[in-house]
């Protein structure tokens, strides 16, 4: 993974002494919390409902061991021990004291980590494949790229005050594990006619209260030019993004109002002017990031075939983990694990200190001393040996990490709604539990099959309920929580936005509501059909029926 | 209110004339509007001559008379509006503007780094105080991961042969 140089230090060290002195002034009074506002979201430091609340970059989510003994250690000096992963790769500390942020921030200088860019309207943290590096199906790392622009994103002084704020998501497979097309920009790398590698660029995705699928505006971009175009996309956008509307002022509307023709001529145009110039990305530089991402020192292991060995294992228990936290690899022997953040009744994506000093161990013992975190909320250790897989099953049982559920019902996408979030109309967390609860029988989720709820407090949508096979939205109804259904989202690379179902449910109808939706979909499908396969066969009719019959 | 360029405080050479108010003997500084309106009678007072951009306007609306500006004043109305970071630096880097390019409105601190990175070399500061806090606030980062209308050098080309860090020591 990415190792800071002397320059990275000195900016983070850098960094942190500057909003030391920003935090300084406000507690004396200097600034008032009107003017400390933008500068502490300029670090991820937002006022929740209770309290301060840190957000963590964790860049394309990828951590070290020691930066996750690290958190843990921040956990436990600086909040109440435990964390929160994101949905975009992030982490979030929910109860940080304003005087102690600044020793916070040098501890995690300490690792090479940081909380820049994580508000703001500016250009976010950056999010890739959770799978890069180890997908069969990549043309190149995500992560080499993700990390060009993080740096060349970091403290820009024309876009750090744009319309609003930028997300930018970069995959290297046709398989999009990166939902690319709900970003401002997403970016594929591709290999055009004469085998060169290069990137296809799509704009305008979003989710929010106005959901888009984003456009494609160029096809095959020269890598060497990365920098240069994404440059022109963010002009664009800075000149011309509307700033009178904070709902009207993401890309996607710009892109809307004056057609993707029109967008994609004004970039086109920029970029002309700048093409070549000072921000062209030099052959060295590239190969020194790349550098980074090589393969680790895989062992010359015998192929064995994942799936058979899965259905021959004696232990049944074993072998339900084992069928959905368990990926195939491009190595030979070698396989990906998911490590469910979701254990059934729990807040989905939370993690406590003593947990991530025991993943810490475990990638040390089992993965080359690496983690992902997912945009699922999700963490994955990435290079296993197959063999290891029963030793490290029980180890991540022993600390509460193996539910046998990635990819299943259980795994919900949450955002933390109403307990934490001031902007929410209604909790998520507490619906995620009971749907949790209810569908706690691992035979019984495994029958279901593939299927992702993903749950928003308020339609901000950061629980991306619009691309949820099942979503569940935050409305407020006659001053009481109330929660509006939509089926058939998808975030991959055939995304499509959910329908909305009707009418709202109530607080305590809405697990009714998921399990009449499962019922309908296990009586509909046929043999090998997911929910979204039925879904997309039979459309939302059926469900509609089921779900409103008694009214 | 103070103004600073290139980095020492001085007394301001310019007026700011309203659209309705006759022109001062001296250095003036006119809205857009009243440029593009009276373009040949301001050029034919022999005065040095500047202009306000609004943040919607196009850069490019300067066009050929660049070079006869002595100031282009640009607008931050709020702090969140960063358009005037892009006009900054267009007229330098792509219209290769040398005169003076100032940045007026709500000028904070914590941003003149990033104003004098796009090439923005002159500010109206709201008190005295800013005008101290200004020498400290330009000095607190000294790397820089793109390059910009300034002369710092990018890490990528102290990475890769420019020499060192030296380009990143502030101008002013
Ligand atoms: S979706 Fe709404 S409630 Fe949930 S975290 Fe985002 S803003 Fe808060």
């Amino acid at each position: 993974m990415y190792r800071y140089d002397e320059f990275d230090h000195r900016l983070v060290a850098e960094r942190v002494q500057q909003f030391r002195g920003q935090v300084g002034r406000r507690l004396s009074g200097e600034l008032s919390e009107e003017e400390f506002r933008p500068l502490r979201l300029m670090n991820g430091l937002y006022l929740q409902l209770h309290a301060y609340m840190l957000r963590i970059a964790i860049p394309y989510g990828t951590l070290s061991a020691r930066q996750l003994r690290m958190l843990a250690t921040i956990a436990r000096r600086y909040d109440k021990g435990y964390g929160h992963f994101t949905t975009r790769q992030n982490l979030q500390f929910n109860w940080v004291k304003l005087a102690e942020v600044p020793d916070l921030l040098a501890d995690l200088a300490r690792v090479e980590m940081h909380a820049m860019q994580t508000s703001g309207n500016c250009i976010r943290n950056v999010t890739a494949d959770h799978l890069a590096g180890v997908a069969a199906d990549e043309i190149e790392d995500s992560r080499i790229w993700a990390e060009i622009i993080r740096q060349w994103s970091t403290l820009h002084p024309e876009f750090s005050f744009l319309p609003r704020k930028f997300k930018v998501a970069v995959t290297g497979s046709p398989r999009d594990r990166a939902a690319i097309a709900v970003h401002d920009i997403g970016i594929r790398v591709v290999r055009n006619g004469a085998g060169e590698v290069g990137f296809a660029i799509l704009v305008g995705g979003g989710q929010g209260r106005t959901p888009v699928i984003g456009t494609w505006i160029r096809d095959f971009l020269p890598r060497a030019e990365l920098l240069n175009y994404l440059e022109a996309i963010l002009r664009v956008y800075n000149l011309l993004g509307r700033r009178d509307n904070l709902y009207k002022a993401r890309i996607k509307i710009l892109v809307n109002a004056v057609g993707a023709d029109a967008f994609r001529a004004m970039v086109e145009a920029e970029w002309a002017t700048i093409r070549g110039g000072a921000l062209a990305l030099p052959e060295a530089e590239i190969a020194r990031i790349r550098a980074y991402f090589a393969p680790p020192a895989y062992r010359a292991l015998p192929t064995v075939d994942l799936a058979s060995a899965v259905r021959d294992a004696r232990d049944p228990a074993f072998a339900a983990w084992a069928r959905t936290n368990v990926h195939p690899h491009k190595v030979a022997g070698y396989a990906a694990v998911t490590v469910s953040l979701k254990p059934h009744g729990g807040v989905p994506g939370d993690m406590t200190a003593e947990q991530m000093d025991a993943l810490a161990d475990l990638a040390e013992r089992f993965s080359f001393g690496e983690i992902r975190a997912t945009h699922e909320q999700n963490l994955v250790l990435a290079d296993v040996e197959q063999a290891a897989l029963p030793d490290l099953w029980r180890a991540l049982g022993a600390a509460g990490l193996a539910t046998a559920n990635a990819g299943l019902l259980t795994d919900i996408i949450c955002c933390p709604g109403l307990d934490y979030c001031n902007l929410a109309n209604a909790r998520s967390i507490p619906i995620s539990q009971r749907i949790g609860q209810r569908f706690d029988d691992l035979a019984r989720l495994h029958d279901i099959g593939p299927l992702k709820i993903k749950i928003s407090g308020c339609i901000n949508a950061c629980g991306h309920h619009h691309v949820g096979h099942i979503g569940i939205l935050g409305v407020e109804k006659h001053g009481a929580e109330a929660y509006q259904v939509s089926l058939g989202g998808s975030g991959d690379e055939n995304a499509a936005l959910g329908e909305i179902v009707g009418p709202s449910f109530s607080a305590d109808a809405v697990v009714d509501a998921v399990e009449t939706i499962v019922a309908t979909y296990v009586g509909t499908r046929t043999a090998d059909e997911t929910f979204l396969d039925t879904y997309r066969r039979v459309g939302l009719k059926p469900f509609k029926e089921a779900l409103y019959a008694a009214h | 209110m103070p103004l600073i360029r290139n980095g020492q405080p001085l007394a301001d050479p310019w007026t700011m004339v309203a659209d309705d108010a006759p022109l001062p003997a001296g250095a003036a500084i006119v809205s857009l509007a009243r440029w593009l309106r009276d373009r040949d009678a301001l050029l034919g007072r022999n005065q040095p001559i500047g202009i306000v951009l609004p943040p919607d306007q196009a850069v490019d609306e300067l066009g050929p008379d660049l070079d006869r500006l002595g100031v282009v004043a640009l607008e931050f109305r709020s702090f969140r509006d960063g358009r005037a970071y892009s006009q900054a630096r267009l007229l330098r880097e792509r219209y290769g503007y040398t005169g003076e390019i100032r940045a007026t409105g709500q000028v904070l601190r914590d941003q003149l780094l990033f104003m004098e990175r796009c090439g923005i070399d002159s500010f109206v500061l709201p008190n005295d105080s800013a005008v101290t806090a200004w020498s400290e606030a330009i000095r607190e980062i000294s790397v820089w991961y793109q390059p910009a209308a300034d002369r710092r050098t990018w890490v990528v080309a102290a990475r890769h042969g420019a020499s060192a860090l030296d380009g990143c020591a502030p101008a002013g």
